[in-house]
Order: structure tokens, then C-alpha cells, then sequence
């Protein structure tokens, strides 16, 4: 696996790295949301979509009597709507630009993250998952994420979506400052 | 709409949207860890001008009546609960929900990982909902407000704060980082 990936990399073709400037990709995004809104007011995001998949992985976790008589659950059952299919889409358009531009590579333990915590690849996984378990919570519990609220809110000046935005980033800021400390 | 357009316009959509967070490197976990170092503005640079450039264009879609606003509502302690949250595990994952999906198909394992965490985590929300809903979602529950509504400045002024608060932002950062090369 690792070596065909290896081969595959170094066989990808180097001029092609990626060069989009951070604002031409917000600009587009931007321009992604007018569509989103004009034509299938839907707005860009992602969480929502992501819990109502979450159901089916549930069955087997706390059973399936627990899931039907779950009254979140209940009010967001499972159904491939526009949300899916568009979380569905969303890995699907990064492989091709990963591919395209000869940036898609594996991935275990990132250098940022080895650089404090070591090249251990449990500890990583381990921190992954917490971490998971812990924005999901956050953002079922905020109603978005930094695409349903950060961006698709935030360019809708919601009330709901600074206060995300600016309590996010405050916490963010704290917790990387303590995580990322000298030693 | 047609059935194929039901399922081809969000795949297309969704595809848009990951191609482009895979080129404006936000499917890359340390591109995120920086940013909240401080040492990397790339995922301001783009929310910052998605905000600006969507915000300006659906403001005139409303004033059209081409579209209307989906604003969610503002529980004022659920989001800011939740949101505090989020900036923790933001910082520990390494990513936000959107961009590990992407960074899943770009070969990170660890973002995989850490995508089952956030079923864990949508279970553990599920579960623990009706609590929540009696205690924490109706609490300082403003509704679906938006900034002009409770500040009485029209949208125009703000995103023309926004725009050049943006602008200067960026324009600083810019040239710290040209003097930092």
C-alpha cells in the first residue's frame, strides 16, 4: 500500500503544485454560496448531513430501538437529500484536485503534530478521535460548523454565526497556545 | 427539479467545494494548526473572503428576491457552548468536519480516524439531546437574528466594514509575511 502510493507520488507531476492564492479559493467559495442559495437554497454545510449519517453507524452502537425512539434523531432521521449527496461530493472534489495537482499523499501523523507529540502513530489516531468526537459534539450542539455557520452564517451576518465565529477562534487560540507550548 | 438534478447538483456542489478547499490547502492538517499558531493566515484568507465575496452577492440575491436567508437560530448559550467546543477539537483533530472529509480523499489517514470520532460524537449528542433541549437550547434564545436586525446598521454598512477591515487585515498580514521571506 504504502509503496504503491510512494511510487505513485513520486511519478505525480511536480510542476503542477498548488499555486491558488487563499483569496481566489474564497472568492470562489463566495460564489459557490450565491449559487447554493440561488438556485437550491441550500447553504453550504456540512454537520448536519454528517449526524443524520451518524444514525445508520449508531444502530449497531446503541441498537436499533434506541435510534428510532431518539428523539434528535427523530427530528433529523436519516434521508439522502441535498445535504448528502453534497457531503458526498466533498471528498470526491478534493481527490481530483489532490490527484490533479500531485498533492495526494498518505498520511498518518503530520509534521506539526510530530513535532510535539512524537511520531507516534496511536497517540495521533488517539487525539484524532477525541478530537472528532469533541468538534462534532460542539457543532451539533452550536447548530453548525465553520462552513454552516463560519461561512454560509457568517456571510448571512447571523447573529447566531459571529458569535460561533469569534468564541471558535478565542478557544482555538487558547487551546493551541496550551497545546503547542515551549517546554 | 428533475431527479437527476435532486442528486447530480449536490455532488457537483459538494465536488466543487472540496476541489476547492483541497487548493486553497485547508485539507491540510498543519495549513489549520498554524493558523491558530498564528503562524499561517491561509484559513482566514479564505473564510474571510468567502464571507465577503458570498455575503455581498447574497445580500443582492435577497434584495432581488432570487433567494432568502437561511439564518439558523441564535441560542445564545448552545453556541457559544458549542462553539467552544469546537475550537478545542478544531485544534485537536487538526480539522473542521468539511475539511477532514476532504482530507480523507487526499490520503490522511488519521483525518479517517478521527471521522469515526465524530460519528462518537454526533451519537453522544443524539443521546444526550433531551437533556440539552430542556436545559441549554432555550436559553438566551434570540431566534433567527441577524446583525442588522439588533444593531439597526444596514447591511451595506457592514459588509462595507467587513470589506475593508478585511482589506487592512489582510494587506498587514501580507506584507509581515513578505518580510518575514
Amino acid at each position: 500500500m504504502t509503496t504503491i502510493t510512494e511510487s505513485y507520488v513520486r511519478e505525480a507531476p511536480r510542476t503542477a503544485r498548488i499555486d491558488w492564492s487563499p483569496y481566489l479559493v474564497g472568492a470562489g467559495i463566495g460564489l459557490l454560496s450565491w449559487i447554493a442559495f440561488a438556485v437550491f437554497g441550500d447553504p453550504l454545510g456540512v454537520t448536519t448531513a454528517y449526524s443524520r449519517i451518524a444514525s445508520l453507524f449508531a444502530i449497531p452502537v446503541i441498537g436499533p430501538e434506541a435510534v428510532a425512539q431518539n428523539a434528535y434523531w427523530k427530528s433529523m432521521p436519516l434521508k439522502w437529500d441535498y445535504g448528502v449527496w453534497f457531503l458526498v461530493g466533498i471528498p470526491a472534489g478534493a481527490f481530483i484536485s489532490a490527484v490533479m495537482s500531485g498533492t495526494w499523499r498518505l498520511e498518518l501523523v503530520p509534521e506539526v503534530w510530530q513535532e510535539r507529540f512524537g511520531p507516534s502513530i496511536a497517540k495521533r489516531f488517539i487525539g484524532a478521535f477525541l478530537g472528532g468526537a469533541v468538534i462534532m459534539y460542539g457543532a451539533r450542539l452550536a447548530g453548525g460548523c465553520t462552513s454552516g455557520h463560519g461561512i454560509s452564517g457568517g456571510l448571512q451576518l447571523a447573529v447566531s454565526s459571529w458569535l460561533f465565529l469569534a468564541v471558535m477562534f478565542a478557544t482555538g487560540l487558547g487551546i493551541s497556545a496550551l497545546m503547542f507550548r515551549k517546554q | 427539479m428533475t431527479a437527476m438534478m435532486t442528486i447530480l447538483g449536490p455532488l457537483v456542489m459538494g465536488a466543487a467545494f472540496g476541489f476547492l478547499l483541497q487548493r486553497g490547502k485547508v485539507t491540510n492538517c498543519n495549513v489549520i494548526e498554524n493558523q491558530f499558531r498564528l503562524r499561517d493566515f491561509t484559513v482566514l484568507k479564505v473564510m474571510g473572503t468567502a464571507i465577503v465575496v458570498g455575503g455581498i452577492g447574497v445580500l443582492l440575491l435577497v434584495d432581488t428576491g432570487n433567494t432568502k436567508y437561511y439564518v439558523k437560530d441564535a441560542n445564545m448559550l448552545a453556541v457559544a457552548l458549542g462553539a467552544a467546543l469546537f475550537g478545542v477539537g478544531m485544534v485537536v483533530y487538526g480539522y473542521c468536519p468539511g475539511t477532514a472529509l476532504g482530507a480523507i480523499a487526499t490520503g490522511s489517514v488519521h483525518a479517517l480516524v478521527g471521522a469515526l470520532g465524530m460519528v462518537a460524537g454526533a451519537i453522544l449528542y443524539a443521546l444526550s439531546f433531551d437533556w440539552l433541549k430542556a436545559h441549554v437550547l432555550n436559553v438566551w434564545a434570540l431566534g433567527k437574528v441577524r446583525l442588522p436586525d439588533v444593531t439597526h446598521v444596514p447591511d451595506i454598512a457592514w459588509f462595507a466594514a467587513l470589506a475593508v477591515g478585511a482589506a487592512l487585515f489582510f494587506w498587514w498580514v501580507e506584507s509581515a509575511e513578505a518580510r518575514r521571506k
